[in-house]
């Protein structure tokens, strides 16, 4: 089917403004990128997966301008033991980043010029395959036009996390990066990513994991107000494997993360979470799509958004339950808090299933804070201001506790009590 | 250091009076109970004084030493000495019951202008009162109140009061739901508390508890009105007789 004119312009438009990098083991990959993004066109207002979250910024040639945020607090995993590198206005700072080193783990910058990568099976290998049944073209065009970004590839336990610290300095910066992860069979890492990276940013990252790997990931987005984002992650699953993924979002105008999972092997287990924290111009879209396609696997999707001040959330949530993947346990779950009227989450919590012996469950809620627990509190001496803040941390903590690591939650936690700290003057 | 008087309550949406011109007055280091039929109003008299929202007081004052208590908010209350132990207390889902009283007391403290509890202090403070009620360490980690047993919420409404030593205590109901054990201890842990400088206020509807925390003066409410005060013989005889003679006496 021909691509309706009105995509056609924007998708040219924005090619237009591009170079395309080339003289690389991703060559290839790339110009395959370029062609499917023709045919299917970047994201419209009117695409199915679309319709509660605008993709005009996200996709228009230039990026609209973000204003710096004066750095107020210490980096979220600053103090953590880790390999720290360092991206600005995404482009990697090896002034500012450790050697390139790390014990059962490989890493090299996406641009180095190499003929031959192991990066070259998964580089646009699990972005394409997520193209199905739902069209995800930001990642597509990330794939051709990522001008910087990490191949890490892990052989064994790493001995500490790996830090992507994305820094923005810029206003008007433009940012694409994609990452490759594969973990091999029996290997295990923690990424942990935190923020703005730009006042646009276009992030992809693919994560393949053999038998019995295991990946975890938490990040946490900057706090820049007027920041945009579109990250995907994409991630296959092999046998007994286990891929856990937490993100907090606080503040950003436009946040769009997507998350693609496919258990591929079987007793594989994939959780992913977020906590979400809006007040104003806040809009913040979670969309998830798990495919199980093994036997007696486990998946859990667990998301909580706090709005004020109307902010909007958006949950898009699906699990595809296969024929034959027997013994599914699926988990979804997105609610949201809203502390006044003007703020709104919207939900699209979908289930398709195909084997008969599953067990799958989804909830979405929205509500507003509870006044008996409220008085509870506030009738044992706490005032109005922290009890609502306790009773919000509360809220959110279904998807921190989502996060292995509890000095890792904790870390997370802190954020959510300055933000609303903050918020309370 | 108690002083209601005249309080007349309805509520905030419909057109209900409840309480209909309310006069008691509890001194400092005294017990008294109330004991009224249900639907009589007890819970609401409770209620209004800690600050809960739904009620307008329509006429009459309360006053702890002295200080009108109606127009304070909530917190601002339970920082002046008022501590109300619910006839249903509330489940917080994600709030952990130690980090909940740690952060009640130290706001307190900071309400009253003295300096917060440091955490060594507070755990020797919470270890000792939780062993005395035999409420164990997990009980104090898992989130306030939630799968906590009828008793074990009612056990955990003393241990709060006990760490937040409040001048007037009001117990609504805290008997029921106790099994026998649970109710000896629960009066321990009131008993214990007991001194000069504390009023208490206790609603029950059954005189078992009153064996264990003796009552110098108990009312009976009756439709938003105290109909009758006494000494202790009164709770036997309610005991005994029920509410219809008492309600016919004043008739
Ligand atoms: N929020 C409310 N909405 C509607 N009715 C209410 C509300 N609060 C109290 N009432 C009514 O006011 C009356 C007094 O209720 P209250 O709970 O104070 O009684 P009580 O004496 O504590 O009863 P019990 O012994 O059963 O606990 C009852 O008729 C009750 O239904
Ligand atoms: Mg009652």
């Amino acid at each position: 089917m021909a691509l309706p004119q009105i995509k056609q312009d924007a998708t040219e438009a924005r090619l237009a403004a591009l170079d395309l990098p080339s003289g690389n083991w991703s060559e290839a990959a790339r110009k395959d990128a370029v062609s499917r993004l023709r045919a299917m066109g970047l994201p419209h207002a009117r695409d199915e997966y679309w319709k509660f979250t605008r993709p005009d910024t996200l996709v228009q040639p230039d990026a609209p301008k973000a204003a710096v945020l004066e750095a107020d607090e210490t980096p979220v995993f600053g103090d953590v033991d880790c390999l720290r590198l360092v991206f600005v206005d995404g482009v990697f700072s090896v002034e500012e980043s450790d050697d390139l080193a790390l014990e059962h783990v490989s890493l090299d910058r996406l641009g180095d010029a190499l003929d031959i990568h192991w990066a070259k099976d998964v580089y646009g290998v699990l972005e394409a395959r997520g193209q199905t049944p739902v069209h995800r073209p930001l990642a597509t065009l990330n794939t051709a036009f990522a001008t910087d970004g990490l191949l890490i590839h892990v052989t064994g336990k790493a001995p500490k996390p790996i830090n992507l610290v994305y820094r923005h300095e810029s206003e008007g910066s433009d940012a694409i990066l994609h990452h490759v992860v594969k973990i091999e069979s029996g290997a295990e890492l923690t990424l942990l990513e935190n923020g703005p990276a730009a006042a646009r940013f276009n992030k992809c990252m693919e994560v393949e994991i053999a038998d019995g790997g295991v990946f975890h990931h938490v990040r946490a987005q900057g706090r820049d107000h007027e920041r945009r984002a579109a990250t995907a992650l994409f991630t296959r699953l092999g046998e007994a494997s286990v891929f856990k993924s937490f993100t907090l979002t606080a503040n950003g105008v436009l946040t769009r993360n997507e998350c693609v999972i496919e258990l591929t092997g079987d007793n594989a287990t994939a959780h992913v979470a977020g906590a979400c924290m809006g007040d104003g111009d806040f809009h913040h879209d979670d969309t998830v799509f798990i495919t199980h396609d093994a036997l007696n696997c486990e998946s859990r999707q667990v998301f909580k958004k706090v709005l004020r001040n109307g902010a909007t959330g958006v949950f898009q949530g699906k699990i595809l339950v296969k024929e034959g993947a027997q013994k599914t346990d699926g988990y979804q779950i997105s609610q949201s808090l809203l502390l006044d009227d003007d703020s709104q989450f919207l939900a699209k919590p979908e289930l398709e299933i195909y084997a008969d012996d599953v067990v799958c469950s989804h909830g979405s809620t929205s509500g507003a804070i509870d006044e008996e627990g409220l008085f509870y509190l506030r009738s044992r001496g706490i005032e109005e201001g922290p009890a609502t803040d306790l009773l919000t941390i509360a809220f959110l903590a279904e998807a921190v506790m989502e996060i292995a690591d509890e000095s890792l939650q904790e870390k997370i936690n802190e954020r959510v009590e300055a933000w609303l700290t903050r918020r309370r003057g | 250091m108690l002083e209601i008087k005249n309080l007349h309550v309805k509520l905030e949406e419909e057109d209900k009076q409840i309480l209909k011109g309310v006069n008691l007055s509890v001194e400092a280091g005294k017990v008294h109970a109330i004991m009224g039929p249900n639907g009589s109003g007890k819970s609401t008299l409770s209620y209004v004084l800690s600050g809960r929202d739904g009620y307008e007081v329509t006429g009459g004052s309360a006053t702890i030493e002295g200080e009108d208590i109606l127009e304070m908010e909530p917190e601002e209350r339970a920082a002046a000495g008022v501590f109300l132990a619910f006839q249903y207390p509330v489940e917080i889902p994600g709030v952990g019951n130690m980090t909940f009283l740690r952060t009640a007391v130290n706001s307190q403290r900071k309400a009253r202008g003295q300096e917060e509890m440091s955490s060594t202090e507070f755990l020797k403070l919470i270890r000792e009162k939780a062993k005395d009620l035999k409420i164990d360490a997990d009980m104090l980690k898992r989130p306030v109140n939630v799968g906590f047993s009828g008793g074990e919420k009612k056990r955990n409404e003393i241990l709060q009061m006990a760490m937040l030593e409040p001048k007037m205590c009001i117990l609504d109901e805290t008997d029921s739901g106790l099994d026998v054990d649970a109710m000896k201890l629960v009066a321990d842990g009131v008993n214990a508390l007991r001194n000069e400088g504390r009023g208490f206020l206790v609603i029950t509807h059954y005189q078992r508890l009153l064996d264990h925390i003796k009552p110098d003066v108990v009312h009976i409410m009756s439709d938003g009105r105290i109909i009758k005060t006494g000494g202790p013989e009164l709770a036997l005889e309610v005991e005994h007789n029920g509410y219809a003679d008492i309600k016919a006496e004043v008739a």
